[in-house]
């Protein structure tokens, strides 16, 4: 077999691994932890017997690994279980708001890694000049800002001075995609100014170093343009870097639809994980964690896998 | 301490500042915390700079109080984050073997579960008191001062001239507070401030999604969420802590980066 | 004006560069002051001098090109009868990769690693539409067996990864040559090569220049490897001209001190010692592997170190030679054989040695930048032995740390500075002076002198023997440097893939008759003299084809 291929299976299995493992820690997180279940649930002032009917629909009498393995072989089906404050399907209501918020996601994504991979470039290529300093500028200004503040300072001014898009972003079935992408503007607006910052940054600092090599200096001095160096020479060698780059800001980005959909009251998978987690409601809260933790570990793993797959020493052993 | 940069003083004046408000709170700020004086988001006037809050509080107060619990939590949380993640990083480096490797694929584990998810995963059947809080942030934020503490002291570990106090008949004492840490303190305290700004990030953002600090105690992502409302009628008391976080977290910025060069431009060549 | 045969005229040239020194403002530096050169078309000059001579800037000059804040501020650049210096980025693009190429240190560095060999050699000639791209590659492929690269025909096919350093140095080689350029510079093409590969490649650059017929500006701080190629010789220092002449008067007749004190280097007198009764410090049958490794990096290698001596262990790279000292210091316990010292045997992990046991055998590495802590003064990098072993403090301490610094002719005022604020042979000697504090009877020297400039180099090769001649330490020096060897050894003991192919007093291991390894080791190391290269080259092609 060829040893890239063997390379690319070790790392699927480990990721297959590190899942599994996950999904122990988080069991482990909401089951073992000095916090009691049921009480948390019914609230200090539940009555003995109701706990321990509690303990008993939650199938806490059941020892820990026997419930875990129930849980995990369910969620592998597919099922999640029943919400313990509305007695409703979880994974039918996650299903529905994991498209809305995987729509928002992408829709950010699709405008930041252009934008940042573009900025990065003009970054590097005004390298120490005011383009490259006022991005320097802009990006630690937006990294010392969390996420849900962004979110209000833009809904401030662009829906209620400016009033270009809603505030609020309603989003339903029965909504055409340019409703849909009205709806959303504004959070994806946030969402990109929230990784745009870093990616761009990440980005011009792995051109950077490629433009540094020893062989871009080769290839300056055959007489080649710049813009043939970069395509030719700078690229090849980029695109594991950036790659990651994009992947790292990708799963970032997962995690901060949570805060922006809490912001603009979005009916996706931030907004039910936070609500329930007020609830207390522990298998939504598991099953919203494990998902979230499955798409953060699949892009990680996707971009170890494209630098396994760009390395010319790996595709071309000796 | 010679030629510290403008920026750098500046960035140090400024965290100064905020810290001497948060410990004089009480002295510095014209009302009580939960004390109601006037109508419900009453505009900047003389008596309000800031105007008052969606509860008639005045709002300056309020931002003082909560840059206290704030600052507070903040501090206590990357001080824990730190000694543990730096004592353990740096274990980790100079024992190697499977010390280092349990340790490290722990460390992994705990990293590949987003921070907010994994906070959120827990806090859901914990009860949210600050010092469950400082537990919770501490902890999870130690596994990235772990990785960095253990990345540095390992590229130091294995300098020659470590190697020499080895030869010497140094004991591991020595090697770790004579030789490895005096190296990797630059990076460290700016990983520091880093840290800081990011635990100040977190708090704000906990208490916004009402998984944080809990009323009637201010803080800044509180304020937020007490005063979110008021954003649609335009009226920016939601706002206010922005300005606070942000010119924070630059400060402590400035001083970050000027503590990092600090670190390369010592392993410069010769300078005279 | 120049006659139609100049191909270069440099004339005044002046070149600044942007200093950014820690902890303060930028200022500006001068690299290369008044610096005039003439090149004919098919000749070959040497540009030779210590680091810091400005002899790589004037080179890439001549492509008009400035390495990072490197600005060529002044002076004439006339190449072809065109001015260069002040052309713009049309013209520059239109010279470089078709008139003048270049050739790098590194070569493992130069080449694109995602791109094949054959790509990145025809890239300029196919660029400057010189021609078709399969006569580019014939043309190529022709080069390659020029350079004795193995299968030329194939040879291209490949990724830099896949060939070794010294392929790759001459694939640079070919990339140069390809377009046909006017003018080639080649700048320390074999300073990173282990001695044995440096003179095929030098061998193969000198029958390619020859050739092809280029004009060549060869840079390199190896005065007895440029005599070899070039025709004509410039020596510089500190950016400024020394002098400049013919290969035969550089060599033979130089006006200049410092050209004078370039050519003596390494020429230090020394009496060897004969062996006594009893060694100092013997390894017995040593055999060691790494971690999980599968091969032994030394195999049953047996050597003795007599007091007030030293032994020099020689090699290329990978010969096991420093693995040896870190079996010696108990940082690698061998896998089987013994370490005895004074007749006792040394137990084989450091941490089961005692602390006297670790006093007697000191350490002085390649390195000293990274050798010493950049946080501890020089005070307390010298005064730690002295406290650690002895238990000296306070005004005994600090005597004695004079003591010390003077024994390294450093003097007053150096007590209190970093290791930053030290130049190379500073750093060097306050290394020794460390070791030296231990009182210890074994100093192991690691390549001390490797990465110093020549004329520094051989201050410190006259400290130790000074010191070995008033201590009575004994050194095991471990080194690849034959000239070094021959400087200071008493005993020899050659290295190769880990066993000693050849060990004895420096005057046996020296002289004939030679094992095949060690003929072609000292056979190769340039000597300085005309016509060197070629002899030991057509010996060498008699020997093969005799047998």
């Amino acid at each position: 077999m060829h040893p890239v291929l063997t390379l690319v299976i070790q790392r699927l299995a480990l990721g297959l691994l590190l899942l599994l493992a996950a999904s122990v820690l988080i069991f482990v997180g909401t089951e073992i932890l000095p916090g009691d279940v049921a009480q948390a649930v019914l609230g200090q002032g539940a009555t003995e017997q109701a706990l321990a009917n509690m303990r008993a629909q939650m199938g806490l009498d059941q020892p820990a690994y026997i419930r875990y393995f129930q849980w995990l072989a369910g969620a592998i089906q597919g099922d999640f279980g029943v919400a313990l404050s509305n007695r409703q399907d979880i994974a039918s209501s996650i299903s529905r708001r994991l498209g809305n918020t995987l729509f928002l996601a992408s829709v950010a994504a699709a405008i930041s890694v252009p934008l940042a991979i573009f900025l990065g470039l003009l970054a590097v290529r005004y390298r120490d000049r005011w383009p490259d300093k006022l991005i320097s500028g802009i990006t630690l200004t937006s990294i010392s800002l969390p996420e849900f503040l962004l979110g209000y300072i833009m809904m401030y001014i662009f829906a209620v001075q400016l009033g270009w898009f809603p505030s609020v972003s309603n989003i339903n079935a029965g909504m055409s995609f340019g409703q849909k992408l009205n709806a959303v503007a504004l959070p994806a607006l946030v969402l990109t100014l929230v990784v745009l910052a870093h990616m761009m940054r990440m980005t011009r600092a792995a051109i950077l170093n490629v433009m540094q090599s020893a062989y871009i200096e080769t290839a300056e001095l055959k007489g080649l343009r710049r813009l043939t160096i970069i395509a030719r020479h700078a690229m090849p060698n980029s695109i594991a870097p950036i790659v990651n780059v994009v992947m790292i800001n990708l799963a970032y980005l997962v995690v901060g639809v949570v805060v922006i959909e809490v912001v603009f009251v979005y009916p996706g998978m931030g907004q039910y994980l936070v609500d329930h987690v007020s609830k207390r409601d522990v298998p939504v809260v598991q099953a919203c964690g494990l998902i979230f933790a499955s798409v953060y570990i699949g892009l990680n793993l996707v971009a170890d896998i494209v630098s396994i797959l760009s390395n010319p020493r790996l595709r071309h052993p000796k | 301490m010679k030629g510290i940069p403008l920026s750098a003083l500046l960035g140090m004046t400024i965290t100064a500042l905020f810290f001497l408000a948060a410990i004089f709170a009480p002295l510095i700020a014209p009302y009580g915390m939960s004390q109601t004086i006037g109508d419900v988001w009453e505009p900047a006037s003389d008596a309000h700079w800031l105007g008052t809050d969606n509860l008639g509080r005045d709002l300056l107060t309020r931002m003082i109080y909560g840059g206290r619990t704030t600052i507070f939590v903040a501090s206590a949380a990357t001080l824990l984050s730190f000694t543990l993640g730096a004592v353990l990083g740096f274990t980790a480096a100079v024992y190697g073997g499977w010390v280092d490797q349990g340790m490290s694929r722990l460390n992994d584990l705990v990293m590949s579960i987003p921070t907010l998810i994994f906070a959120l995963v827990v806090l859901s059947v914990m009860p949210v008191t600050l010092p469950i809080l400082i537990l919770v942030m501490g902890l999870l934020d130690s596994t990235r001062v772990y990785r960095l503490s253990r990345a540095v002291a390992v590229d130091i570990n294995v300098m020659d001239f470590v190697e020499a106090a080895r030869l010497r008949g140094e004991g591991q004492r020595w090697v770790i507070f004579r030789e490895i840490l005096p190296n990797a303190l630059s990076p460290l305290v700016a990983e520091l401030g880093l840290r800081f700004i990011f635990a100040i990030l977190f708090i704000s953002t906990l208490s916004f999604l009402g998984l944080g600090v809990q009323p009637p105690m201010a803080d800044w992502g509180g304020i937020v969420k007490e005063n979110r409302e008021g954003i649609v009628y335009g009226i920016p008391a939601a706002l206010y802590p922005a300005v606070a976080i942000v010119t924070l977290s630059i400060s402590v910025n400035l001083v970050a980066d000027w503590a990092l060069n600090r670190t390369t431009s010592l392993k410069g060549g010769r300078g005279g | 004006m120049a006659d139609s045969d100049t191909l270069l005229e440099i004339r005044n040239l002046r070149i600044e560069a942007t200093v950014y020194a820690p902890g303060e403002k930028p200022k500006n530096a001068l690299i290369v002051d008044d610096v005039s050169l003439s090149l004919e078309r098919g000749k070959v000059m040497g540009l030779i001098g210590e680091s810091g001579a400005g002899k790589s800037t004037i080179g890439l000059a001549a492509l008009a090109y400035g390495r990072g804040g490197i600005r060529l501020t002044g002076g004439e650049i006339r190449l072809n009868g065109r001015e260069i210096r002040t052309a713009g980025p049309g013209t520059l693009r239109s010279l470089r990769g078709r008139e003048v190429t270049y050739v790098a240190q590194s070569a493992a560095a130069a080449f694109n690693p995602s791109k094949r060999i054959m790509q990145q050699v025809i890239e300029a000639t196919l660029h400057h539409n010189l021609c078709s791209q399969s006569e580019a590659e014939a043309r190529a492929v022709e080069l390659f067996r020029t350079l004795s690269l193995p299968d030329p025909e194939t040879f291209g096919k490949r990724y830099p990864h896949q060939v070794s350093g010294g392929q790759l140095q001459r694939a640079m080689t070919a990339m140069a040559l390809c377009p046909h350029p006017d003018l080639v510079i080649f700048d320390e093409p074999t300073t990173a090569l282990d001695v044995t590969t440096q003179i095929d490649v030098l061998g193969a650059i000198k029958a390619a220049i020859h050739e092809t017929g280029v004009a060549a500006l060869y840079i390199t701080h190896d005065l007895a490897v440029v005599a070899q190629v070039s025709d004509e010789i410039m020596v510089l220092r500190h950016g400024k001209m020394v002098e400049h002449g013919t290969v035969q008067q550089i060599i033979e007749a130089p006006r200049e001190d410092y050209t004078r004190a370039l050519i003596s280097v390494r020429a230090i007198e020394h009496e060897e010692k004969k062996p006594t009764a009893e060694p100092l410090l013997r390894a017995d049958n040593v055999t060691a592997r790494y971690g999980a490794m599968a091969v032994d990096v030394l195999s049953n290698v047996s050597v003795d170190l007599f007091a007030g001596q030293t032994l020099a262990l020689v090699g290329e790279s990978g010969s096991g030679k420093s693995t040896m000292a870190r079996v010696i210091t108990g940082l690698l316990p061998p896998r089987g054989g013994d370490i005895t010292f004074e007749g006792k045997p040394l137990p084989p992990a450091l941490k089961n040695r005692s602390r006297e046991e670790l006093r007697q055998v000191q350490m002085i590495y390649q390195m000293a930048d990274v050798a010493m802590n950049p946080r501890q003064t020089v005070q307390t990098i010298i005064g730690r032995p002295l406290e650690f072993y002895f238990n000296l403090r306070g005004r005994k301490r600090n005597e004695r740390i004079q003591e010390l610094l003077d024994a390294i002719e450093l003097g007053k005022g150096f007590a209190d500075r970093y290791p930053a604020e030290l130049s190379g042979g500073q750093k060097q000697r306050v290394c020794i002076a460390r070791a030296l504090a231990a009182n210890p009877k074994v100093i192991i020297c690691d390549e001390v002198t490797s990465a110093l400039d020549p004329l520094v180099a051989d201050g410190i090769l006259k400290l130790l023997l000074d010191l070995q001649k008033r201590e009575g330490v004994a050194y095991l020096f471990i080194t690849h440097d034959i000239a070094t060897v021959r400087a200071i050894a008493d005993s020899i003991a050659v290295m190769y893939q880990g066993r000693v192919q050849r060990y004895g007093t420096k005057s046996e291991v020296l002289s004939p008759p030679f094992d095949a390894y060690t003929e072609l080791l000292l056979s190769s190391v340039p000597e300085m003299k005309l016509g060197w290269l070629e002899q030991v080259l057509a010996t060498r092609r008699m020997e093969s084809a005799g047998n």
